[in-house]
């Protein structure tokens, strides 16, 4: 069965926890394992840190996270900010490139949401904001009969 | 989360647990520069056995103690890793550093 929500908050680093741990509770109704539902919350914290740190540097704004689940068992989440924007998507995707080292940023973001879920999808304008859109296939359970 | 720390000779271990994210690396990164700056170990212990969850401000945060203990001429070591940390920790290539401790090593810090 699909099903979705959607949930917007500020982008208060207090929040990371809320976010990812609201996602997992969200998903935990498709009866995922513990890795995917690790991986998830890595994915998670990692675009929402993004919007923290990058996204609304010096300042506060919202930062809105949809999550879709689909018939065939997938999760589609969404993460979206209305900050700075991205210049270069396939620079800032690039493992260790980082415009924040003195925030001891590894600048592993992207690469760990590459690693953690199925599919990373970024649109980004400069100036009006960027969305991630993180695919997780979930394995699929023996129906109960 | 203020971490327990422990002191033994010239040896610093410090006791993380929870998560560790952008948010609580901070206070992490306060609490642990501050005694290294005092006692100057030559050796930092990071225990990771109690730690829940990190992403990659943990990694942040061991890539910046690791270049802080050498600029003292000291050297970090990260031990007691749960097994669903090692994807994460492997993914940081601190593997190459010599800084993480092997999966089922005998963990230098227990004494
Ligand atoms: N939501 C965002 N808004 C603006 N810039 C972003 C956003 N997400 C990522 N970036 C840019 O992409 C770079 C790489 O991101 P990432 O791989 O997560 O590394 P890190 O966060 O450690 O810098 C960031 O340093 C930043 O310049
Ligand atoms: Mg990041």
């Amino acid at each position: 069965m699909s099903n979705e929500m959607t949930i917007t908050f500020e982008s208060r680093s207090s929040n990371e926890a809320f976010a990812r741990s609201s996602v997992a509770a969200f998903i935990a109704q498709l009866d995922p394992t513990v890795g995917e539902l690790n991986d998830i919350r890595t994915a998670v914290s990692e675009a929402v840190t993004n919007c923290v740190v990058h996204a609304y540097k010096d300042t506060i704004g919202k930062i809105t996270i949809n999550v879709r689940l689909t018939d065939n068992n997938s999760a589609i989440i969404k993460i979206k900010d209305k900050g700075c924007g991205i210049e270069d998507i396939e620079k800032a995707m690039e493992p260790l490139y980082t415009t924040a080292p003195e925030e001891e940023r590894a600048g592993l973001g992207f690469a760990v949401m590459q690693s953690f879920s199925d599919d990373v999808r970024v649109r980004s304008t400069p100036g009006k904001g960027t969305s991630i859109t993180l695919t997780k296939k979930l394995r699929l359970r023996v129906a109960n009969v | 989360m203020i971490p327990k720390t422990k002191l033994d000779g010239n040896e610093l271990t410090v006791y993380l647990s929870g998560d560790i994210d952008h948010h609580t690396a901070r206070k992490i990164r306060e609490v642990t520069d501050a005694l290294i700056q005092e006692k100057k170990p030559s050796r930092l212990f990071l225990n990771f056995a109690a730690v829940n969850f990190m992403d990659s401000s943990g990694i942040g945060l061991i890539m910046g103690r690791y270049r802080m203990m050498l600029l003292f001429g000291g050297s970090v070591r990260v031990v007691s890793i749960p097994e669903n940390l090692r994807r994460i920790m492997e993914l940081s290539g601190l593997g190459g550093l010599n800084v993480l401790e092997r999966s089922g090593e005998l963990s230098e810090s227990v004494k």
